[in-house]
C-alpha cells in the first residue's frame, strides 16, 4: 500500500513539473558558461606552470648582477663580509649537505624501522594475543581495538610532520642543546682527537640541528617506505613463508628488496626537504660561517643564510643573497625531480606486476 | 673378434639420473636426510633469534621516534600552559624589559595571511585539480602534474624570496599580502594535487549518467562531481591551511613583524608588516628576557593546537568519505 501511495505520489510530482523546462538542449546560455569554465579551468592550469616558471625567472634575474659580479668564485669562495663585498658559500654548501646527509642517515634508519613496524603490523598482534588471553578477540567493542591501535600509531608518526619547524627549533633551543651538551663536552674532552668530536658544543651547532632534522624528515620516509612495503604482493610474503623462512628472513630476503625502490625514492624526498627546511636550522645550526666536520661546531646553512641575512640586507646585498637563492633551488630540484623519477618509476614496476 | 664389443647401454641423462635417484629416494625413505628437530620452531635457534631480536629492535626504534613528539607536547604544555591567559589573546607584545603582554595581534596576523592565502589558493587549486582530472594525459596535464610535484618539495623559504622579490620590492614594503601570496605558494600544490586525486575517484557511472542525462560539462562539474568529491577536497585544504598557518621561513621578509595591531586608521590595512604566531615564537625565542621567552612558548603551543585541530578537521572529512 506504502509503496502505490508513493508511486501516486512520484506521479503527481512529475505531471507537476513543467517539461519543457525539463527536456531541451542546453540553451546558448548555458552552452556560453560550460565554454568559459572550460577555458577557466585550462587557463588556471596555465597559471600553475607559468608560475613556476615566473619563480625561477624572478629569482634568477633579481640574482644577474650578483652572477656577472662574482661568477662561479661564489660558489667556492669561503668568506662572507659584506664590508668588503666578498662573498662566498662553500661553507653554506657543505653544512647544508653535511647536516641533511647526517640527517637523513638517523632519518631513515628510524623512519624505515618504524616503516617494518607498521606494515608488519606488530602492534595489532601483539594487542590481538592480549585480547585472546581474556577470550575478547571477536568482541563488537574489544575485536576493533587491534585496528584502531594501528591507526593510532601511524597517525601518532604523521602527526611529527604537523608540528611546525619553528617548535621543533624552539624545543631544541630550549631543551634538547642543554640536555645533550654535557654528554657532548664529555666526548670532546675523551676524543677531541677524532675529527668528529674535534669542538665542544657551547650552544648551537650541527648535532642538536641534525638531532631535529632527522625527526623532521622521519614521517616522510615512514609514510612512503609503508606504502611500498604495503603494496609488495602478498603471495611473495606468502611464498617465503611457506618456504619455511622466518618472519626477518621474508622481511630482509623478500620484502625490503621488492619494496626498495619506493624506500629509496621516498628518502630521496625526505632528503630534498632536509636540504631545504629553514627555520629548525637557522634557530640551532649556529649562523656561523665555518667550513668544519665536527658535530659539535656551529656552522650554517644555505636556507639559514637566506633567513638570517634576508631581513636586514641593504640593496647592495640582495642580488647575492639571490644568487644563494639560486643555488638552493638548482639543488633542490635537482633532487626532487630525482625522487619523483624514482617514485614513478617503482609505482610503474609494482603496477606491470 | 676384437671388434665386437658389447654395446654399451646407453647412458642416462643427468636430469633422468637424478629423477630416479629422487623416486628411488622417496620410495624407500620419503623423510631421509629431514632433520625434524631443524624444522621445529625454538627459540634458542639462531635465525629465529635473529628474528625475535630484530623485530623487538624496531619496535623500540619506533617508540623511541615517538619520544620526541611526546616530549615537544609535553614541554608546550608544561612551559606554554602556565602562562595562559585571557590577556594573552587580547594585548600586544610587551617590549623588552615589560612584563606581561600577549600575541593578539600576530593570531589576528595569523588568521588573515592564512585566509588571504586560502582565497588565492582554492579557485586556483581546485579548478586546476578539476582541470587534471577532466585532462588524462594532454600535454599541459603532463606539464601541470610535473609543476605541482616540484612544487611540493618547494624549500619555503625559497617561496619568501620570490615573494619578496615579486612584491616587496615592487609595492616598496612588507606587507600582509606580500605574506599571503608567499604562503599560497606552499599551499597550492596540496591543493591541486588532493582535488585532482579526490575528483578521480568519483565513480566513473556518476559522471556517465549526469552526462547521459544531457547535462554540459560545467554543469556535470558543479552538480555531480565537486559536491561528490568535496571531503576529499576539503581533507587537502585543511592539510594545506595546517601547513601554512605553521610556515615561518616565507613570513621572515615578506611579513615581517610587527608590535601593533594590523589596521591603520580604524581600518584593517593589508599593506603594512604583519606579526604572525611563527614569526613571534621565532623572534622572542632569540631574546634574551624571560618573559618574551615564556611568551614564545605559550605562542607555540596556541600555533600547535591550532594546526592540531585543523589537522584533525581535516581527518574527520576524509573518514567521511571512506564511509560513503
Amino acid at each position: 500500500m506504502a509503496t502505490a501511495s508513493r508511486i501516486t505520489r512520484e506521479r503527481k510530482e512529475v505531471a507537476a513539473w513543467n517539461h519543457d523546462q525539463i527536456w531541451h538542449p542546453p540553451s546558448k546560455a548555458q552552452r556560453w558558461i560550460d565554454l568559459v569554465f572550460r577555458r577557466l579551468c585550462v587557463a588556471f592550469a596555465a597559471v600553475t606552470v607559468a608560475l613556476i616558471a615566473f619563480l625561477v625567472l624572478e629569482i634568477g634575474v633579481k640574482a644577474l648582477p650578483a652572477i656577472r659580479e662574482h661568477g662561479l668564485g661564489f660558489l667556492y669562495g669561503t668568506t662572507w663580509d659584506p664590508n668588503k663585498a666578498a662573498y662566498g658559500i662553500l661553507p653554506e654548501i657543505w653544512g647544508t649537505l653535511y647536516t641533511s646527509l647526517l640527517a637523513l642517515f638517523f632519518g631513515s634508519a628510524f623512519g624505515i624501522a618504524a616503516a617494518v613496524f607498521l606494515s608488519e603490523g606488530y602492534l595489532g598482534e601483539f594487542a590481538f594475543k592480549i585480547l585472546k588471553k581474556f577470550d575478547l578477540h571477536f568482541h563488537p567493542f574489544w575485536g576493533k581495538l587491534p585496528e584502531r591501535l594501528e591507526a593510532l600509531l601511524k597517525n601518532l608518526i604523521e602527526l611529527l610532520a604537523a608540528v611546525p619547524s619553528v617548535v621543533y627549533g624552539l624545543w631544541g633551543l630550549f631543551v634538547v642543546i642543554p640536555l645533550i651538551r654535557p654528554a657532548c663536552n664529555w666526548l670532546h674532552t675523551q676524543f677531541g682527537w677524532f675529527p668528529l668530536f674535534s669542538t665542544d658544543l657551547s650552544g648551537p651547532g650541527i648535532l642538536p640541528a641534525v638531532f631535529v632534522l632527522s625527526i623532521m624528515i622521519l614521517p616522510t620516509i615512514t609514510a612512503i617506505s609503508r606504502n611500498a612495503l604495503v603494496s609488495v604482493p602478498p603471495k611473495l610474503r606468502m611464498a617465503a613463508y611457506g618456504l619455511g623462512a622466518t618472519r626477518w628472513e621474508t622481511i630482509l630476503g623478500v620484502l625490503l628488496p621488492t619494496a626498495s625502490r619506493g624506500i629509496f625514492g621516498g628518502v630521496v624526498l625526505a632528503f630534498g626537504r632536509a636540504l631545504g627546511e629553514t627555520m629548525a636550522l637557522a634557530m640551532l645550526v649556529g649562523n656561523a660561517n665555518r667550513l668544519t666536520v665536527s658535530l659539535f661546531s656551529p656552522a650554517n646553512t644555505l636556507a639559514a643564510l637566506l633567513a638570517n641575512s634576508f631581513p636586514e640586507a641593504g640593496a647592495k646585498e640582495i642580488p647575492v643573497l639571490m644568487y644563494a637563492a639560486l643555488v638552493l633551488l638548482a639543488i633542490t630540484l635537482v633532487v626532487n625531480m630525482f625522487g619523483a623519477l624514482v617514485l614513478e618509476r617503482a609505482a610503474a614496476k609494482s603496477e606491470a606486476k | 673378434m676384437s671388434d665386437r664389443r658389447p654395446v654399451p647401454a646407453k647412458e642416462p641423462s643427468n636430469a633422468e639420473t637424478l629423477l630416479h635417484r629422487v623416486e628411488d629416494q622417496a620410495v624407500r625413505d620419503p623423510f631421509g636426510g629431514v632433520d625434524f628437530a631443524e624444522l621445529e620452531l625454538s627459540l634458542y635457534r639462531p635465525r629465529t633469534m635473529f628474528s625475535i631480536v630484530l623485530s623487538w629492535i624496531v619496535g623500540g626504534m619506533t617508540l623511541l621516534a615517538l619520544i620526541p613528539l611526546f616530549a615537544v607536547l609535553w614541554m608546550l604544555v608544561w612551559r606554554g600552559g602556565r602562562k595562559l591567559s585571557l590577556a594573552l589573546f587580547t594585548q600586544l607584545p610587551p617590549a623588552p624589559l615589560e612584563q606581561g603582554g600577549g600575541f593578539g595581534n600576530a593570531i589576528l596576523g595569523t588568521l588573515i595571511m592564512v585566509g588571504l592565502a586560502t582565497l588565492i589558493t582554492i579557485p586556483l587549486g581546485v579548478l586546476t585539480g578539476v582541470f587534471l582530472a577532466q585532462a588524462g594525459e594532454s600535454k599541459l596535464a603532463g606539464a601541470v602534474r610535473f609543476s605541482a610535484k616540484v612544487l611540493t618539495g618547494f624549500p619555503s623559504i625559497l617561496a619568501g624570496v620570490f615573494a619578496y622579490g615579486a612584491i616587496v620590492l615592487a609595492t616598496g614594503g612588507y606587507s600582509a599580502l606580500a605574506g599571503g601570496i608567499a604562503l599560497s605558494i606552499l599551499m597550492l600544490p596540496t591543493i591541486i594535487l588532493t582535488s585532482e586525486s579526490a575528483i578521480a575517484m568519483v565513480p566513473a557511472k556518476m559522471k556517465e549518467a549526469s552526462i547521459g542525462l544531457g547535462a554540459t560539462g560545467t554543469q556535470t562539474v558543479w552538480m555531480v562531481l565537486l559536491p561528490t568529491a568535496m571531503p576529499g577536497i576539503l581533507t587537502g585544504v585543511m592539510l594545506a591551511v595546517a601547513r601554512a598557518a605553521g610556515e615561518t621561513a616565507p613570513l621572515l621578509f615578506t611579513a615581517l613583524f610587527s608590535n601593533y595591531w594590523l589596521a591603520s586608521n580604524g581600518r584593517v590595512d593589508l599593506m603594512q608588516p604583519t606579526a604572525s604566531l611563527a614569526v613571534l615564537i621565532y623572534n622572542f625565542s632569540g631574546m634574551p628576557f624571560k618573559n618574551q621567552v615564556e611568551l614564545a612558548w605559550a605562542a607555540a603551543l596556541v600555533l600547535v593546537v591550532l594546526v592540531l585541530i585543523t589537522n584533525l578537521i581535516g581527518q574527520s572529512f576524509s573518514r567521511q568519505q571512506v564511509n560513503q
